[in-house]
């Protein structure tokens, strides 16, 4: 099938929203990580107990405060001209359309 | 507190969210949704996840078993804030293809199967149903806590709360979610009576942890202290439950039914779902929070043996703070109302949709027709489907008599649900994932659920006997239910969720791999795979002539009339006609079935547009048909291909063949003309000179000797010419006697040489040759051979035109061949005419000059066919070369 014409360099708008999009897509790798943390803590009594709860809220506040500014960012980026999310997904899953 | 203010006051309560209800579904209705509609209201209509189980269970959990009842909370919010991954493809594809439950995204995925979502409707209810009984509990061990002997509550009144409980919540439920026949609208009333009840919930719990934390510890840093100095300190962290119950968590928040419901099918706006990507978490981590202090505080005031489940209502009404108590009554009330109510309405969709329509259409299809009445019919069988849900979950609390068993049946419902996971995730990623890979997988993945973890759960002896959980059946080891595959010593749940995942998604990557699926199926796959992709919707429906009116007829039934006339009005209008009946368009043949399916699911709504477009459509079958159509041309146009490839090879074989015989036809009339003219001139000189003889004249006797001579002479060369066209016929009839005798292959050759010499005397002819080789002893016919050998060498003599002529004569024996080369240093004969030379009068025009008739060539090889052998030009030898080949059997012995 016909390869859409796809523009090797994006615009400075486009651009910025893809990597927001990436940092989009790292924050829960970077979470799952944090929540991992955890599975050192496997001795009983080793730690203060109130401390690793506080912990575990910090990582989740910190997830929440970095979701919440990257939704904020997304919102006020605008698309650029056309299909901006669309074509950058377009291009994670390359010539995920056509075949088959 | 008095029982009575606690029911007054939960009946005051259920009563203002009927009356939200009502006002924000008149709100919806007059088309003012505002607020409604806000990203808020979508995120705390998610907060459905937690249910009693988080409201009261996870104070009991954190008791029993420490940090670890994050891990409930910590799996959603690692999918919400990974929303970009996969909750956003879910939600548009949930729009995008009006999916109703989580049973119609995964039918649809697979070509609309109406087995896969029977298969996923089943397991929604079997992993539901517990989970309902666990609510009803809560409530009704809520109240039990108000009562005057909690722990001796009376049975009989225990049943009856409960009961009412759940006739009140089938009421609400059926008044409010089964209000429009559409389940692919949103339900504004239940949404906001749901978010106004997570409100509820979160202040409840939140009041309670300030209580604890300021009212009773003294501040965070005592609170901190009193946490580090309990019990609970000392449960360490089980590290494969923690990654498990992490995993099993974010899979269950996928595919748990009531989820599905809030956050696909109520989605107003995909925006709403960044808003609560970060939103939720922070719902999950506020409700969370103070769970860890009440569990603490709770351990240290109330006395040993009191049930941990209920720390946050009994530490308020330890300290007298009644007030507070009826506010987490009223929260954890609103906990399991607002999850009883979204489960049954998902639920109610599912048994709808995927088991009453498909049955009552195959009890139809016999009768034939357009479907009739389905609207009523819809209505009534979800309505009922609510009642039947709730009645099973009240039930099931009955039978198995509430208490610990239900609270464990929480996380077992999870490892059943998630068993749809991979047939889900796997269809929005994979384009490959097939039907009978999904209904194998499932299958497999909940047989195990049930093996490993159902069945045993319910404890030794009732289904399985404990000699088979201890040693598995029939004493075979590794069949051992909580230890399949000789892995022992792992947690239930870990192990369930370790084997039944592991099967269930080799047996669907294995079973889509080797299956093949249909042309819906692939057609509906590229859809939800590249849903984002834009492109036309390639499923359509062939325009046709169908009547407008039938369908009209039909989506009345479904939709309602007025719904069904808007939306053909309104698509008349946009295709710019008037009245009611708009021209069927595939655009709208697909809009209509996409609206038809948000009542009755995709799978019946295809099936109902299929019945009535049978006459003109295209139907899957028809496409079927005409691919194998298509196929059978194909190959038959490959065959015709075929065939006409080998007539154009028979056809270039005639070609060559009508060269050649015209060739022959010239060489004949030319060889006619040449006999002609060899007969004639010796003819003509015998005439002449017989003349002159006859004349009387005075001859001298010289004269007369001379004359009669040439007359001799010329006899002699037409004897020699009828002679040769005699001995060819002779050969080519195969009337030719071979007299084989034993002769030495030097003297053949030497003969030959011999004989020939006379031809060219005038010129130096030299003959190379290696005797020593020629010693060969033949059995042949010695006269025949020769004369191939004296034919060969004085053609040598008579045509080399080379200035000094020279002939080589090689022998040589090589597999199981005597061959003999004759290879002058002429400038032998062209590559045209290599092809005519041993052909019968074949002379080559330059060498008319030389007499003869052409004949010694064919003669020669008629020889050589007698003989068993052959002679053939041997060309690139730098001049005229003739190859004699004999079969070596004839040449045996050496000289």
């Amino acid at each position: 099938m016909s390869e859409r014409t796809k523009p090797l360099f994006l615009a400075r708008q486009s651009y910025r929203r893809r990597r927001l999009i990436d940092a989009c897509r790292l924050v829960p790798l970077f979470g799952a990580l944090v929540m991992l943390i955890p599975l050192l803590w496997t001795e009983p009594g080793s730690g203060s107990l109130a401390v690793r709860g506080l912990f575990l809220f910090a990582a989740w506040g910190l997830l929440v405060v970095l979701s919440a500014g990257l939704a904020r960012l997304l919102a006020i980026t605008p698309e650029g001209s056309g299909r901006g999310a669309e074509a950058a997904d377009r291009q994670v899953t390359p010539g995920g359309g056509d075949v088959l | 507190m008095s029982f009575d203010i606690v029911v007054g006051i939960s009946l005051a309560y259920v009563l203002v969210l009927f009356v939200v209800a009502f006002a924000a579904e008149r709100r919806a209705r007059r088309g003012r949704l505002g607020w409604l509609r806000s990203p808020l209201v979508y995120t705390l209509s998610l907060s459905i996840y937690c249910t009693a189980w988080t409201f009261y269970g996870a104070v009991g959990y954190a008791v029993r078993s420490g940090l670890e009842f994050l891990t409930i909370y910590l799996g959603p919010t690692l999918l919400m804030v990974g929303w970009w991954w996969l909750l956003r493809k879910l939600v548009r594809i949930g729009r995008n293809q009006r999916i109703t439950s989580i049973a119609d995204l995964i039918s649809s995925r697979y070509g609309k199967s109406a087995s896969l979502g029977g298969l996923v409707t089943g397991i929604a209810v079997l992993g539901t149903t517990p989970y309902i009984a666990l609510q009803l509990q809560s409530v009704t061990l809520s109240f039990g806590v108000f009562a005057d002997t909690p722990v001796g509550w009376d049975t009989p009144d225990q049943w009856l709360v409960t009961a009412w409980v759940a006739i009140g919540l089938t009421v609400f439920t059926v008044l409010f979610g089964t209000r429009n026949l559409d389940a692919n609208e949103r339900h504004h009333g239940v949404v906001t009576a749901i978010a106004v009840e997570a409100v509820v919930k979160l202040v409840a719990l939140l009041a309670v942890g300030v209580f604890v934390v300021w009212g009773i510890a003294g501040g965070i840093g005592e609170t901190m202290a009193r946490i580090d100095a309990s019990p609970i300190s000392q449960v360490p962290v089980d590290g494969s439950r923690w990654f498990t119950l992490i995993f099993l968590s974010g899979a269950a928040f996928l595919c748990l039914p009531r989820m599905f419901q809030v956050m696909v099918v109520e989605n107003d706006d995909e925006r709403h779902l960044s808003t609560a990507s970060w939103a939720f978490p922070l719902y999950l981590a506020a409700i969370n929070i103070f769970v860890l202090p009440i569990a603490v505080i709770g351990l240290d005031l109330l006395p040993a043996g009191s049930n941990p489940d209920l720390f946050v209502l009994t530490v308020p009404l330890a300290m007298n703070q009644d007030w507070l108590a009826m506010l987490v009554f009223l929260g954890g009330f609103s906990a399991a109302t607002s999850m009883v109510i979204v489960a049954a309405i998902a639920l109610s969709t599912m048994v709808s949709n995927h088991v009453v329509i498909p049955i009552w259409m195959w009890v139809r299809r016999g009768l034939g027709g357009a479907p009739g009445d389905v609207r009523g019919l819809v209505l009534m069988s979800r309505r009922l489907s609510i009642a039947a849900v709730l009645a099973l979950g009240y039930f099931y609390h009955q039978v198995s008599g509430g208490g610990a068993a239900l609270a464990a049946m929480g996380l077992i419902s999870f490892c059943g649900v998630v068993q749809v996971l991979p047939a889900l995730v796997g269809g929005l990623f994979w384009r490959g994932a097939t039907r009978i890979g999904a209904l194998a997988g499932t299958i497999c993945g909940f047989a195990v659920w049930v093996y490993c973890l159902l069945l045993p759960s319910i404890g030794a002896d009732v289904v399985m006997s404990a000699e088979m959980l201890a040693n598995g059946p029939g004493g075979i080891g590794w069949l051992t239910p909580q230890a399949l595959f000789g892995v022992p010593g792992l947690d239930p749940v870990v192990h369930c969720i370790l084997w039944s995942m592991l099967i269930n998604t080799l047996v669907f990557c294995v079973g889509s791999l080797a299956s093949f699926p249909g042309p819906l199926e692939r057609l509906q796959g590229a859809q939800f795979v590249n849903v984002f992709e834009d492109g036309a919707n390639p499923r359509g429906w062939n325009e046709g002539a169908v009547e407008s009116e039938d369908l009209l007829v039909m989506a009345q039934r479904i939709l309602g009339a007025r719904e069904a006339q808007n939306l053909f009005l309104e698509e008349a209008r946009a295709q710019g006609k008037g009245g009611y009946l708009p021209d069927n368009t595939p655009d709208f043949l697909e809009r209509l079935e996409r609206e038809l399916s948000g009542s009755v699911g995709a799978a019946a709504a295809h099936a109902m547009v299929e019945q009535i477009m049978t006459g003109s459509s295209v139907s899957v079958r028809d496409l079927m048909a005409l691919a194998d159509e298509t196929a059978q041309i194909m190959e038959y146009s490959s065959q015709l291909e075929a065939k006409s490839r080998e007539l154009e090879r028979t056809a270039r074989q005639l070609r060559l063949a009508n060269e050649k015989l015209t060739a022959l036809s010239v060489q004949k009339d030319a060889f006619l003309s040449q006999i002609s003219h060899e007969l004639r001139t010796p003819m003509t000189s015998i005439r002449a000179f017989s003349e002159i003889l006859m004349s009387g004249e005075a001859l001298s006797p010289d004269e007369q000797a001379h004359y009669s001579g040439v007359i001799h002479d010329e006899a002699l060369r037409l004897t020699r010419l009828l002679d040769a066209l005699l001995d060819l016929s002779v050969l080519e009839d195969g009337r030719a006697q071979l007299a084989e005798q034993d002769a030495v292959l030097r003297d053949l050759i030497d003969r030959a040489i011999l004989s020939t010499t006379s031809l060219s005397s005038n010129t130096v002819f030299e003959i190379r040759r290696d005797e020593p080789s020629e010693k060969i002893v033949l059995r042949t016919d010695v006269d025949r051979l020769s004369q191939v050998f004296i034919n060969l060498v004085a053609n040598a003599r008579k045509y080399c035109d080379a200035e000094k002529p020279r002939l080589d004569i090689r022998v040589s024996r090589a597999q199981g061949e005597l061959t003999i080369d004759f290879v002058d240093n002429g400038s032998g004969i062209p590559a045209a005419s290599q092809q005519l030379i041993f052909e019968k009068f074949a002379r080559l025009s330059t060498a008319s000059a030389v007499d003869g008739a052409g004949l010694g060539l064919a003669i020669c090889r008629e020889i050589m066919v007698r003989l068993g052998g052959s002679v053939a030009y041997l060309p690139g030898q730098g001049g005229a070369a003739f190859r004699v080949s004999l079969p070596v059997a004839e040449a045996v012995r050496a000289a």
